[in-house]
């Protein structure tokens, strides 16, 4: 090998101090406050670990010289979403509720990383606690979009989506509830993979909705994110909704091809509120698909209307109980106040921003007594319905799919002020979260927003597979990523310049 | 939770139970007791995490990531804990539910970790049992049956200390929880509003206390907190449909609960016969003024919004998985106490050894040759009399069966009188039972004189020094003959064996 582990981390860390505002002292880095936030830095990560980087990297290549046995990924670095926890690092879920916690223990997911000798630069920015659809909602200020640092990456995971489209990071861990994997895939033009519910340990994931939250790769091809994911996948005893099968084999059949399979598009996904451009780049990547030999079907999910509506009942509702705990009595933010009750009060007044505080309020009264039927109960029954329309559609079609995001990426600002707006760009993503089934999102080409006539922004091809058959996924996606031939690297007047 | 809250509850009535109405100035009045039971499994690890549930440690030496509450941890279900209650829902001859699943109780309180227990809602792991219970009745004893609704699983809470002048929250200058509680698996056990009397309800606690300990799944301890009892209770008049309850907490003893009833039900009763009305609240027992009073009142309906939690599986219970569990279902109070009586042993006795978990070394006793009666007596007695003021149990002392048999085999051959077994009792207890009662007696010298040669010297002293005695005796009053065997006891420092004395006395004397 010509290049060291410790030359890779080196050059990683030196483009994270040049494009992302990162102002580091080369031990460990803090991430600035949004005031602060320079209108040119992408703003990717919240909090880099230098040193401890460093230090594993030169050990990967310390035991590399002398023969030892290293891990599958051994030396490659990779950006962390500030969702799952490391112990001794910062975990601050992009939320001021969280401020100076730092875990005493990893998740599952940061173990298994650790064991493959995966080099962890940092903590990335998110939504408050994984809610929301463009990195917009962080205590810490925005992430921006490295091709066009006036529009978002998507969210939740765009501090980590960012990352890898901003050449900061070949590989990165985010989340996805409703698409925030996916969503910022689209919006960043990678490869972003959502995998089957259960299949990627919870344990140490700071739950936003336990029964959708799943951790997944983020990478610049399907074949580095299958890798990814097969690292991380696998049954972890310390999470009970962890699946015992053991996980499809994501990298032996990634190069089979795909004649003869029939890829089924979904009527209900591509309709109304999707912009011309993404249509477009949708069509085009249907012909694509025939050209390679699959078969185009129509199917339909009859329920995928009501997704969106069911879905921002049961996250919320799970997450009103999943965020009691943050109180001010065991760890993070305080605010005295005479009582215990005024404490926890003024605790959750400060630290919660007013997306959460709108979760939190939908949630409370979806699971109230009088309204559960009404509310949670039927969404759960809609959820029910919508799993059921995928197993039919998976009678007649190999895999699905869909745009990703029904907009390319839009500008920072653009739907803030309205939160539904917001809620819609989930539309084509939370129907596989809300059955559990594998979804991928893959660069498929790019096409102008339609504030923005002459950008180019990256469109992003949403592919579903049934349960447990990540494998077809990125099968589908290998073979259509390899005849696409996209490189995506963001280029143009506001990108960032790249190497 | 309630039985309450889930649907219509089907209470019986005193006269169903023979049981006496009370008495108020207006007429009769019939009360209705359910109570609701807490038990603390003695499993070796929590209920969601791999902890320890040791009782007494350090606080918050017990404690991960999963029981604080941790953002990102999760829980598990301890398999032990399922099976445990699974056994204890069986000997209460309950059902077990094939498929059950946890809820989250939503509600903000400081120590509870993550701000929801996970409890048990719609579907309880056991529903509908019952227990026969039996009840003192002047002389006698009447056997009632108290259903149960449901035995249900969840998880303990930590505790709070209030540190300051008045060692209560109001006022205090800090606050300290401590989370080694925290997670232990605890199983709420819901009985039907079958209780009419404070009497039913205490032989329901006892009995319920007993089983656990049967089964093995706690030890039960009232003050250690792994059992304890909460009790609702309303009064109505005969006929009428069920009146306001209150729920009345801190029952630390089943003295305290039978008192705390019987205060309240007259409490209630003087309210409504002065025309007002009782309000559901929950009430503090206070043992040492022997009163209920007003913790709080309930002035909603606390909605705990309960729903299914989603970081958990379903618990299923296939047959042959409850089978297997009966399968390991031990001998219960009820079947014990019909042995025991069968083999000879008082009723009360029976109950005793039983309640206190005597019954291993009972059993012990008798198979290493005790007479039943015997055994149970020395049990009961002397063993529990002196442990108890040496403040350890059965099972911290030393003692076995076996011992308690030697000392009964060492009384019989004439060894030890039974003045002598105590004191050797005593000595076993010392040494923790290191010592057996063979080896006590020898070394401290306890061992009965019934050598004839020995004594008759002693005897003979006696009879020259009591003349007047003597003569007394001759003269008819034969009762005095036990001042002269007591001095010779006197002078044997209490060894002499009675039988032997009794007969040389006579002998001399001539009587």
């Amino acid at each position: 090998m010509d290049v060291s582990a410790l030359e890779v981390v080196e050059a990683h860390l030196q483009r994270i101090l040049s494009v992302d505002g990162v102002d580091g002292d080369g031990d460990v880095w803090t991430a600035v406050g949004s005031d602060d936030l320079d209108q040119r830095d992408v703003h990717a990560y919240l909090h880099v670990t230098a040193t401890a980087a460093r230090e594993h990297a030169a050990d990967v290549d310390r035991r590399r010289a002398a023969g030892e046995e290293l891990g599958p990924l051994a030396g490659v670095p990779l950006a962390l979403k500030d969702v799952l926890t490391m112990r001794g690092v910062p975990t601050t879920c992009g939320s001021r509720m969280l401020d100076g916690w730092v875990p005493p223990y990893d998740a599952t997911v940061t173990e298994r990383l650790r064991a493959a000798d995966v080099v962890v630069l940092g903590k990335t920015n998110m939504d408050e606690f994984a809610m929301g659809s463009s990195t917009e909602n962080s205590a810490y200020g925005p992430t921006r979009n490295p091709w066009d640092l006036g529009r978002v990456p998507g969210g939740s995971s765009g501090g980590s989506a960012a990352a890898v489209a901003g050449l900061m990071a070949p590989l990165a861990i985010g989340t996805d509830t409703g698409g925030s994997i996916r969503q910022p895939a689209a919006l960043t033009g990678i490869v972003g993979a959502k995998p089957t519910y259960g299949t990627v340990s919870r344990y140490g994931l700071v739950a936003f909705a336990s029964s959708l939250d799943q951790a997944g790769p983020f990478a610049r091809t399907v074949e580095d994110a299958a890798q990814l994911q097969a690292l991380i996948h696998g049954h972890d005893p310390r999470d009970a909704t962890s699946i015992t099968d053991t996980p499809a084999d994501v990298l032996g059949t990634l190069r089979d091809g795909i004649e003869g399979l029939r890829v089924g598009v979904v009527t209900e996904l591509q309709g109304d509120g999707y912009e011309p451009g993404v249509r477009r780049v949708f069509e085009q990547a249907l012909e694509r698909f025939e050209r390679l030999g699959a078969k185009i079907v129509e199917v339909s999910l009859p329920h995928a209307g009501y997704g969106l509506p069911a879905y921002y009942l049961i996250a919320p509702s799970e997450a009103s109980s999943n965020l009691a705990r943050f109180d001010g009595v065991r760890y993070g933010l305080r605010v005295d106040a005479p009582t215990a009750e005024e404490m926890n009060a003024a605790t959750r007044a400060a630290g919660f921003g007013p997306e959460v505080k709108r979760r939190i309020m939908i949630g409370t009264h979806a699971l109230s007594s009088g309204y559960y039927d009404a509310y949670y109960l039927q969404a759960s029954k809609v959820r029910t319905l919508i799993a059921q329309d995928f197993a039919t559609a998976f009678e007649q079609a190999d895999v699905l799919v869909s745009p990703t995001s029904p907009t390319v990426a839009f500008g920072l600002g653009d739907k803030t002020a309205d939160p539904l707006a917001m809620y819609l760009n989930d539309v084509a993503t939370v129907p596989a979260s809300l059955a559990g089934i594998p979804a991928l999102s893959l660069p498929a080409g790019t096409a102008e927003a339609p504030d923005a006539p002459d950008a180019s922004l990256p469109v992003g091809l949403q592919i579903m597979a049934p349960l447990l058959r990540d494998d077809l996924m990125y099968r589908v996606g290998w073979a259509f990523e390899r005849d696409l031939g996209f490189t995506p690297i963001p280029a143009g007047d506001t990108a960032v310049e790249v190497l | 939770m309630t039985a309450t809250d889930l649907g219509e509850i089907s209470a019986t009535t005193a006269a169903e139970h023979g049981v006496a109405l009370l008495e108020g100035t207006t007429g009769p009045w019939e009360l209705v007791v359910g109570l609701e039971v807490h038990v603390e499994l003695q499993t070796r690890t929590k209920m969601w995490c791999g902890c320890s549930t040791s009782f007494g440690g350090d606080p918050n030496t017990n404690v991960c990531p999963v029981c604080t509450g941790q953002p990102g941890a999760l829980p598990v279900v301890n398999e032990q804990a399922v099976q445990d209650a699974t056994l204890l829902g069986l000997a209460l001859n309950g059902e077990i539910a094939p498929v059950c699943r946890f809820h989250r109780k939503n509600y903000f309180y400081p120590d509870l970790a993550k701000n929801y227990q996970i409890s048990q809602y719609d579907v309880p792991l056991v529903h509908d049992g019952w227990l026969d219970v039996d009840v003192p009745v002047g002389d006698d004893l009447v056997t009632r049956r108290v259903r149960i609704e449901r035995l249900h699983m969840e998880e303990d809470t930590g505790k709070s200390l209030h540190v300051g002048s008045t060692g209560r929250l109001h006022g205090a200058d800090r606050s300290l929880i401590d989370y080694n509680r925290c997670g232990i698996p605890l199983l709420e056990i819901v009985s039907r509003p079958d209780i009419h009397d404070p009497d039913t309800a205490q032989a329901y606690l006892r009995e319920l206390q007993s089983i656990v300990r049967a089964t093995g799944v706690s030890d039960a301890r009232m003050e250690e907190g792994s059992i304890r009892c909460d009790a609702n209770v309303s009064v109505r008049r005969p006929g009428d449909p069920l009146g306001t309850r209150t729920e009345i907490k801190n029952l630390n003893s089943v003295r305290s609960l039978g008192r705390a009833i019987a205060y309240e039900a007259q409490r209630q009763i003087a309210v409504l016969e002065d025309g007002g009305t009782i309000v559901m609240e929950t009430r503090h027992w206070d043992e040492g003024r022997g009163v209920t009073e007003t913790l709080r009142v309930k002035e909603s309906v606390t909605d705990y919004r309960y729903f299914p939690d989603p970081d958990l599986v379903e618990i299923t219970s296939p047959a042959d998985k409850v089978e297997a569990v009966r399968a390991r279902l031990p001998e219960l109070p009820a079947a014990s106490r019909a042995r025991l009586h069968a083999a000879g042993v008082a009723t009360h006795q029976a109950s005793t050894i039983i309640v206190t978990g005597l019954l291993p070394a009972f059993d012990e006793a008798v198979a290493a040759g005790a007479d039943a009666s015997a055994a149970a007596n020395w049990l009961v007695g002397d063993v529990a009399g002196q442990l108890s003021a040496e403040g350890v149990d059965f099972a911290g002392s030393g003692l076995t069966g076996t011992h308690v048999a030697e000392l009964i085999a060492l009384i019989e051959d004439g060894t030890l009188s039974t003045n002598l077994a105590k004191q050797v009792l005593t000595g076993m207890i010392q040494s923790r039972g290191a010592k057996g009662p063979a080896q006590i007696a020898k070394e401290q010298g306890l061992e009965q004189v019934s050598d004839e040669g020995e004594l008759r010297g002693i005897v003979e002293q006696v009879v020259a020094d009591n003349a007047d005695t003597v003569a007394a005796i001759r003269g008819g009053n034969d009762k005095a003959i036990g001042a002269l065997v007591g001095q010779v006891m006197k002078q044997t420092r209490g060894k002499a064996d009675p039988r032997t004395t009794n007969q040389l006395l006579r002998e001399l004397i001539g009587s």
